[in-house]
């Protein structure tokens, strides 16, 4: 088993490099498919200016959607991955649905959105919990870390890089959840043996079956550790 | 989900001081109460977060009890040296419940007052004497497989889903609430209400009391305990049946016998029937047998969980095996 640290890849180029997208955005005053689904905030609110308006997009509205003004709405800031976020969620908006549909953070999945599958898995102070299952607004002042904060500096997380080499995902719609449950499993206390993972992983359902090399990996990387 | 007014207390204090309401609560871990705000069948207006308070430590009182902070996470409780040697039941029964990250999330005081999984309950399309009491109970007469055969009334007969407090049932723990009334202490078998006529009605924690501490008191010495849990998948799943026993076994009788069953109960199941039947007699299978058909002799099987009452007896008698081999 090689052990070299893939890289991430190359990201895509922005559509706004494409000459041809470019050429329609011009005509759309600037504004693409996604930055204009970008403003629809958690609790539902659209904003009702048509898409050919022309509209700036400013740095405070690309991170706060919600800003145009949901009833109840409160500021909280949120850490994750490091950075701090300003937002004004409503106090019943989930960590899950914060991180997703306020933050633009979309690795972070929805698979029941009642702590019974374990997708919606993130880090919260070191330690994994189901995002799904408490309030955004529970965690300011805590570390958050979503599988988009796994990797550093360009360098896969080594359980990342061992999913990809044991192929440990099909459809690919539970693995930022086994694999930050996995990442976590590393300081919890388990069992040496392949049972003791399976037990230790069992809150990660994948439908598609790829258990036997997500064990593959989680174990891979306990034995190089 | 209803919208709610939020606050966040750092003291006991600080939480004794909120208003009284039957429409507030506390979320701690929040895995059954948000879990049941998304199912609209808890509505609370306003949400008092307790997660700061300083109640996270196990420690040994000066009478040797080991006293459990209510904020402590069942996974710290589990995995806690002081648990595991002494209380073995108590660590086997909390990682035996859930997932690795719901316990990372519940706490001891919310795993004490996690709420029945009847499919009924939960869904608000059903009447439900639990959550609108006189309304009717469609589990009785109804598809009732995870449902109660012990403790059942005409009006009710969902299942306590928790594992922690049969454990700390057969350990005969302890809960100390504080209130608008002040400090009380409770023992756990006095804790809970079996259904009755008043479904909605499940354990003595009225509005705005805080659980503070659950205390077990010590065992013998010598004393062994285990838990055994059965159900249909081997993980993430709560029981069917399951029991926990705790006893001293010298020249092979038992001593100091606690028995505590799970997943057949409106409550978790302190069985003193099968204590009797058991103390001071040898540890043997027949006994064993005995002990487990005293159990379950008041069972009220219903139409799709009749298979429960034998599941339970071999669970007993399983357990009681494995915990007095090589005694």
């Amino acid at each position: 088993m090689s052990s070299k640290k893939a890289e991430l890849p190359p990201p895509a180029p922005a559509a706004e490099d494409n000459e041809e997208i470019n050429k329609e955005n011009k005509k759309s005053g600037g504004i693409t498919r996604r930055s204009f689904l970008e403003r629809l905030g958690a609790a539902g609110v659209v904003v009702s200016a048509s898409p050919l308006v022309h509209a700036t997009q400013t740095t405070e509205e690309k991170t706060d959607p919600a800003a145009v003004g949901v009833p109840g709405a409160v500021p909280i800031v949120l850490k994750v991955n490091g950075e701090e976020h300003r937002l004004k969620l409503e106090s019943r908006v989930t960590l899950l649905d914060a991180l997703r549909e306020n933050l633009q953070m979309f690795g972070t999945k929805k698979g029941c959105d009642h702590g019974q599958c374990g997708a919606c898995t993130v880090h919260v102070n070191g330690r994994r919990l189901n995002s799904c299952l408490t309030f955004a607004i529970m965690h300011q002042g805590d570390e958050i870390t979503t599988i988009e904060g796994l990797a550093k500096n360009g360098q896969l997380h080594p359980m990342q890089a061992a999913f990809l080499e044991h192929d440990g995902f099909q459809c690919g719609y539970c693995t930022s959840g086994q694999i930050m449950s996995a990442a976590a499993l590393l300081h919890e206390p388990c069992g040496k043996d392949d049972d003791s993972v399976r037990e230790c992983m069992s809150g990660n359902i994948c439908r598609c079956g790829a258990y036997v090399n997500i064990v593959a990996a989680v174990q891979s990387v306990r034995r190089a550790t | 989900m209803r919208t709610f007014d939020y606050t966040r207390a750092d003291n006991v204090d600080a939480v004794l001081r909120v208003n009284p309401s039957p429409e507030t609560k506390f979320v701690a871990g929040g895995t059954t109460l948000i879990d049941l705000m998304k199912l609209n069948v808890e509505t609370p207006s306003r949400l008092v977060d307790i997660n700061p308070l300083p109640l996270t430590n196990i420690e040994k009182t000066s009478d040797g009890a080991l006293r459990i902070g209510a904020m402590v996470r069942n996974s710290d409780l589990a995995h806690d040296a002081q648990v595991q040697q002494q209380y073995a039941v108590l660590s086997q029964a909390l990682l035996s419940g859930a997932s690795p990250q719901l316990r990372n999330m519940a706490t001891t005081g919310g795993n004490l007052l996690q709420r029945t999984r009847c499919y009924y309950f939960r869904d608000t399309a059903y009447p439900c004497n639990k959550r609108k009491p006189g309304s009717g109970c469609p589990a009785i007469g109804g598809f009732n497989r995870i449902h109660a055969i012990l403790g059942g009334s005409e009006d009710c007969i969902a299942t306590n889903p928790s594992d922690m407090a049969v454990a700390m049932m057969a350990l005969e723990a302890t809960v100390h609430i504080r209130g608008a009334t002040g400090e009380r202490s409770v023992p756990l078998i006095e804790f809970y209400f079996v259904p009755g006529s008043t479904p909605n009605r499940e354990t003595v924690v009225g509005p705005g009391d805080l659980i503070t501490y659950v205390t077990l008191p010590p065992l013998p010495n010598g004393a062994r305990s285990y838990y055994l849990k059965r159900r249909d998948r081997s993980s993430y799943e709560f029981a069917l049946a399951s029991a926990a026993v705790v006893a001293v076994v010298q020249g092979g009788r038992m001593q100091h016998v606690r028995v505590a069953m799970g997943g057949v109960g409106t409550k978790p199941w302190r069985s003193k029937e099968a204590e009797q039947a058991l103390e001071g007699r040898q540890a043997s299978d027949a006994n064993f047998r005995a002990a487990a058909d005293a159990a379950l002799r008041d069972a009220k099987p219903q139409r799709y969980n009749g298979f429960k009452v034998e599941l339970a007896k071999r669970t007993l008698t399983r357990a009681l095996q494995t915990l007095t081999q090589n005694a």
